[in-house]
């Protein structure tokens, strides 16, 4: 953990840009709308991804915002092919980079493998080829961002939509309380996959992003990330308050920040006191029409959850055990 | 030229993975389909054993499998894979990304109906639902013709000049389950008729580019006509390609194959393995003094146009044999097709369609007999019908 300079990221609430990298693989001039959290976490995750790098990605929000023919805003090489597919395009070009290795046509050290998508492209439509791609044990990095919504079309209810939110196919109603189911927790599902690093991050917390992410691109075999993406236009928040919404998921255990490194649990950004749940919603029309008993229900959910975390943090022993191969296999 | 005249009996999957062997793919992503699982089980051995220096990637769907060679396309490597029927259905989304974005990858496709009901068995559906993909499409009669077109698919897709994906079908069970003698090549030839891959331009961190991204309204026809012209012009590498194996290996294909068609009043019309029963029909239609020849479309995509107006000029009788249904429509796509191709001539013969051989129904040479002969009988009277579907009981 040292290596990375990763105990000591924790430490700040602030982050000194002077510490991180310069480098700007996406660039400005995208076309994402005001306040966007997730511009900000694909910008961030990319620093700590590095130049070396080939990124794949779904279809979906970052992917119509930024390239748009004959323009693009990712300096890295990157590909885009359609929506539910970006893990095995990914695997595609890391069994390609393998053989080139073997065969000496690669100039420089082997490049990483990212794949990006949406939380619909991961959780939903994506969920079968990422699966995939994880139990082969690809040697790539998932990225997800999740703005818990179909937001590019529209603002429809995705499998990562929270309980209670309001979206234009999860509307509240006489007979509707919003989105009736609760979000789908995509962290366990990678854990399941054995594979050896996921985790949460969040573009409230950029150091802990940063490194995360370098640490997902920097561990051999499959790594998966989820990235909480705060959305004005879907969340009906006001567009100052993307990094303020993404500390305060935090805050209010919603979305805590953790890594699970070989099947082990690791709270990463443990908040001093938990804050009242009505904090997070209040300041977001999607949660609006709820009443105080729904609230109240809300809050027992997310500390019975939040507290089921921490005793997995707390556990002696790994979700599962890890496979390390004999040499030569 | 002819230098390799052993012949070697092996099932046409085996020498059809042999091919792609000789071909040196480099990447291979594949889920198990019948008819098409005797290739990519070859191959997974080839890889395994070092035969072939290769990734083979295990995916857990078609839709995968084209994704994931996508990905290895873009990334710079020779790429290879095969499927069929339901297996192309899942696919057919990317299927149309994979030409648009210009990538030479070669696929195998043992043609075999699409459910429902399920059929494993044969014939041309899946490849007529995805007729409008952007892909060479090439069919195969024998598998000396689907071992000979599996490596030079690879010259074809990848020639800078074309840089598009393409098909090579052959027909599930029929031929892919089926022991022929096949003349093989040695590496060192296929070496020197098929050079390593240059990738046009490839995913490489030291030279980024942006692939896939999207179109507004303002270029979106562009790139389609850019698309139309790269597989139309096509055409010329193609017969290149042909014709350099031809001085190679003797043997010679033209996109329009012709048969005993000197004379012929009656012309049938195929694609795929039923060729081969036609030529016995219609040596025994021409031993009984009816002049009948037979004409073959073996270039599917880019249409031969040109090729088909010659190969049926002066026939009065044209029985067009389609292996596929266009349900609710005025006819099998082949028909459609070539119907459409003679429209514009003065002179045009009569264009009669017959469906047959659906989902493995066996079709032997007596049936052309009899197509021949319904098709004379419905010319004389006025076609009864827009097509008929030969050999349905009750």
């Amino acid at each position: 953990m040292e290596k990375f300079g990763y105990a000591e990221s924790t430490k700040f609430d602030t982050y000194a840009s002077r510490m991180m990298p310069r480098d700007e693989f996406f660039t400005s001039g995208h076309r994402s709308c005001q306040g966007c959290g997730e511009a900000l976490a694909v910008r961030w995750a990319c620093k700590a991804i590095g130049k070396n790098a080939i990124i794949a990605h779904a279809t979906g929000c970052m992917e119509i915002v930024s390239s748009g023919m004959p323009q693009t805003a990712w300096m890295h090489p990157w590909i885009h092919v359609a929506f539910e597919n970006t893990s095995a395009v990914a695997s595609g070009i890391e069994a390609a980079l393998r053989v080139l290795e073997r065969k000496g046509k690669l100039k420089g050290p082997l490049p990483k493998v990212v794949a990006m998508g949406g939380d619909g492209g991961t959780s939903d439509i994506g969920l079968q080829s990422l699966s995939g791609a994880l139990e082969r044990n690809t040697n790539f990095t998932y990225i997800c961002w999740d703005n818990e919504a179909y937001m590019n079309t529209g603002i429809q209810r995705s499998s990562a939509t929270p309980f209670g939110a309001m979206t234009t196919t999860s509307p509240p109603g006489k007979r509707s309380i919003g989105q009736s189911t609760w979000k789908k927790d995509m962290v366990a599902i990678a854990v399941a996959h054995g594979i050896p690093y996921v985790a949460t991050a969040s573009p409230g917390y950029l150091f802990d992003l940063y490194f995360k992410v370098k640490k997902a691109v920097e561990t051999p075999g499959p790594a998966y990330i989820t990235i909480l993406s705060t959305c004005p236009t879907g969340w009906r928040s006001a567009t100052d308050l993307s990094v303020r919404l993404a500390r305060l998921a935090t805050e209010t255990a919603v979305f805590p920040l953790f890594e699970v490194v070989d099947g082990k649990y690791r709270l990463t950004v443990e908040p001093p006191k938990i804050r009242p749940i009505r904090d997070y919603l209040k300041p977001q029309g999607r949660f609006r029409h709820l009443r105080d008993h729904e609230v109240e229900f809300i809050q027992k959910q997310t500390l019975a959850r939040y507290k089921l975390l921490l005793d997995k943090c707390q556990a002696p022993f790994p979700e599962f055990a890890p496979v390390h191969l004999p040499e030569g296999t | 030229m002819m230098a390799h005249k052993k012949r070697v009996g092996m099932e046409v999957s085996i020498a059809v993975s042999h091919a792609v062997q000789l071909a040196r793919a480099e990447a291979i992503a594949a889920y198990p389909i019948t008819p098409q699982t005797h290739i990519v089980e070859h191959l997974s051995s080839l890889v395994a054993n070092g035969d072939l220096e290769a990734e083979f990637v295990t995916v857990e769907s078609e839709h995968s499998a084209m994704s994931a060679c996508i990905g290895m396309s873009a990334a710079g490597v020779r790429t290879y894979t095969a499927t069929s029927s339901q297996g192309l259905a899942l696919m057919n989304e990317i299927v149309f990304i994979t030409s648009a974005m210009r990538l030479p990858i070669v696929m195998t496709v043992a043609n075999r109906a699409l459910s429902g009901p399920l059929s494993i068995w044969n014939d041309h559906s899946d490849i007529m639902a995805a007729r409008d993909i952007g892909w060479i499409q090439i069919f195969t009669e024998n598998g000396q013709e689907a071992f000979d077109h599996s490596i030079m698919a690879f010259k074809i897709a990848e020639d800078h000049r074309v840089l598009l994906p393409t098909i090579v079908n052959l027909d599930g069970f029929i031929l892919t389950h089926v022991v022929e003698a096949h003349e093989m090549m040695d590496q060192k030839t296929v070496d020197r008729f098929l050079p390593e891959f240059k990738p046009y331009h490839k995913l490489d961190p030291q030279k980024p580019v942006t692939m896939g991204a999207f179109a507004m309204p303002e270029l979106f026809t562009e790139c389609k006509m850019a698309h139309q012209m790269a597989l139309t012009n096509s055409y010329g590498p193609i017969l290149e390609v042909w014709q350099e194996w031809g001085k190679l290996t003797g043997r010679h294909y033209q996109p329009v194959e012709t048969y005993r068609t000197e004379g012929a009043k009656v012309i049938i019309m195929m694609m795929g393995s039923l060729g081969q029963v036609a030529e016995v029909a219609v040596d025994a239609m021409r031993d009984q003094g009816i002049p009948v020849g037979l004409v073959k479309i073996r270039l599917w995509r880019p249409f031969p146009f040109a090729d088909l107006r010659a190969a049926l000029a002066g026939a009065e009788i044209v029985v067009v044999c389609d292996r596929a249904l266009s349900l609710g429509g005025a006819a099998g796509p082949v028909l459609a097709e070539v119907r459409s191709a003679m429209y514009p001539l003065a002179v045009k013969p009569q264009i009669l369609g017959y469906t047959v051989g659906l989902g493995g129904r066996d079709v032997q040479p007596e049936a052309f007999e009899e197509l021949v002969r319904h098709a004379q009988a419905e010319v004389k009277q006025g076609p009864s019908q827009e097509y008929y579907i030969y050999g349905v009981r009750g």
